[in-house]
């Protein structure tokens, strides 16, 4: 039953509508795909099969009346920074030690509502903070492709890596994820699947462990460009308990993604031709231009001056957002507590204690960018770049309708191979997705092909706000020419 | 920008983590490459330019003020470390 994993979320529900398969088997395949696979990956930090198993028997009792909902028994990840009523929430830190909501998020529930199965949490960055899972407090999730050139073991990305590993590998067919600064895209790039982040404000953030508010972004990782449109019409909504979720209707996106290209004008930014940018990354931007420029396409070049402040804006707006909403961590309304002295000790014993470093180090540069004296140097400045940034975008789209970039300025890396010496190594990763988020824009990153390293390389896309649609579009034009990846050799 | 020590601990006690001494060589040198990193933007000429406040070109929609949750005290405190009835327990703060 193993080519049950390899179905496409868009052709298990047709073979599921059509019963070739129930949804305990589908479930059933899944869960052996997931046993055998996640010591070797650790793209799960606490699996769910009791409950997938008795969703999929709800769900074989819906397809059997007809009222099958939109997902209707297929084997969903989500990311372990969406609260699950029920299931313990760790955001992979050490500070949310045996967390476990009596709530579900916004999006979880969308996903669950429409018949999806909960396979379990996976893996992440702890907070969503870092580009490689390294930072895990419950170990590094690792990426199902090699390296061909010497075999090592190589990071699925981050924030979200667990999400793209675990649907690389084929052990879900979709998982939720989230992208502050790339957290989505990235390590889709990394994994060969596709990532969409879209417009601030179209998924509710109600329910997910907050690390920056006002960049916070949940959208899903899938295998091909129609799965992300069949789960993004399901996860985002309109949720009155997020303030900054926009009441406007949801399309429906698969109905855009044979629209094709034909004399649509896609901008070429020449600030993300970066100094020392591999040859190879150049070479499929060239490539996306071409595929596009063949089905039609207007190609423009367009520029966005101020690129290269993006980056450490927004190493201030991030910092400074999670130090205000990580305050709450003090071991007195949930998860752990390491005794003191005194109350402030206790706060200092069990922050030290039950932060890593990386997450220590955000905080700290956000505590010292908002203290007395600094906050208009540093965070004020920050923000006015942030709306220059944002011009930059409003003028490129008066002239052309998408923006097409690479995803990432080079292919995935091996473990402690970034950032161990300087953390600002590991930041540079973010150079081309962090724009999105700082101007709040939808992105995507599609596969487009393989590195000299024999590794998935991605393009990514910049639409205009609420345009996914657009985004879906183009994505499929792409995902046409390059053609679907094979699925990783497997070696778990 | 170099940080020294001094700052290293009172950015540590303002943002409540406890710093080892073995701590303090390098989280000098991260802090101090992170903040170098960030002063690219005083290059660039914001004077009169409004800083952004919101991601997305919309009002928040305003709600009735009214209550329209809560009611729910035991799981409030069901994930606490340390509770007694409906409180949470904190070393005292009060002699």
């Amino acid at each position: 039953m193993s080519e049950l994993t390899d179905l496409t979320i868009a052709s298990a529900r047709k073979g599921r509508t059509d019963k070739e398969f129930s949804a305990k088997e589908l479930c059933e395949a899944h869960i052996k795909t997931i046993e055998d696979a996640n010591e070797g990956l650790n793209a799960f930090i606490v699996t769910t099969p009791e409950l997938a198993l008795a969703l999929a028997d709800v769900s074989d009792q819906k397809l059997q009346k007809g009222i099958g909902g939109e997902l209707e028994g297929i084997p969903l990840g989500i990311k372990d920074l969406f609260c699950t009523m029920g299931t313990q929430t760790t955001a992979g830190s050490h500070i949310l030690d045996k967390f476990t909501p009596d709530y579900e998020s916004t999006i979880s529930k969308n996903l669950l509502d429409a018949g999806g199965l909960m396979m379990g949490k996976l893996n992440l960055d702890e907070f969503a903070m870092g580009s490689s899972n390294e930072t895990s407090y419950y170990g590094k999730c690792l990426n199902p492709w090699k390296r061909n050139t010497d075999g090592a073991n190589l990071v699925p990305g981050g924030s979200s890596g667990g999400s793209a590993s675990s649907v690389s590998a084929r052990l879900v067919m979709g998982a939720t994820a989230t992208d502050t600064g790339g957290s989505i895209r990235q390590p889709a790039a990394f994994t060969g699947t596709v990532g969409i982040k879209p417009t601030y404000g179209r998924c509710s953030r109600w329910g997910v462990v907050a690390f920056a508010s006002s960049l916070d972004q949940a959208g899903p990782i899938t295998r091909t460009v129609e799965d992300a449109a069949i789960m993004l019409k399901v996860m985002a909504s309109y949720d009155p308990k997020d303030t900054t979720s926009v009441d406007i209707e949801v399309p429906d996106y698969e109905k855009s993604l044979a629209g094709g290209v034909k004399g649509l004008k896609v901008g070429i930014p020449k600030e993300y031709r970066m100094d020392g940018m591999p040859e190879e990354i150049e070479q499929l931007w060239q490539q996306g231009i071409e595929w596009l420029k063949a089905e039609g396409a207007e190609i423009i070049d367009v520029s966005l001056p101020h690129t290269k402040y993006a980056l450490p804006a927004y190493y201030i707006v991030a910092p400074a957002e999670a130090s205000s909403n990580l305050a709450r961590y003090d071991g007195v309304r949930y998860g752990l507590r390491v005794p003191g002295d005194d109350i402030l000790s206790m706060y200092e014993n069990t922050r030290a204690e039950g932060f890593g470093d990386e997450v220590k180090r955000r905080i700290m540069i956000g505590t010292y960018v908002l203290s007395a004296g600094y906050y208009d140097a540093y965070y004020l400045k920050a923000q006015k770049v942030r709306t220059l940034i944002k011009r930059d975008f409003d003028e490129a789209f008066t002239k052309v309708d998408v923006l097409l970039t690479p995803t990432t300025p080079g292919p995935a890396f091996a473990p402690g191979e970034k950032g161990s010496e300087d953390p600002v190594e590991m930041y540079l990763n973010d150079i081309f997705t962090v724009t999105a988020n700082m101007a709040g824009l939808p992105g995507i990153s599609v596969p487009a092909g393989l590195s000299s390293e024999g590794t998935p390389l991605g393009l990514q896309l910049i639409g205009k706000p609420f345009d996914e649609a657009g985004l879906f579009q183009v994505a499929q034009t792409i995902e046409n020419a390059a053609g679907l990846l094979p699925a990783p050799d497997k070696w778990w | 920008m170099k940080v020294d020590e001094a700052l290293v601990r009172r950015i540590a006690h303002l943002a409540r983590i406890k710093v080892e001494d073995a701590d303090v060589e390098h989280l000098k040198g991260e802090l101090t490459s992170i903040l170098g990193f960030v002063d690219l933007l005083s290059e660039v000429d914001t004077d009169d330019v409004e800083p952004m406040t919101s991601a997305v070109d919309r009002c928040m929609k305003p709600r009735p003020d009214v209550v329209n949750d809560g009611g729910y005290a035991d799981d409030i405190v069901g994930n606490a470390p340390v509770k007694d009835d409906h409180y949470f327990m904190v070393p005292k703060v009060v002699e």
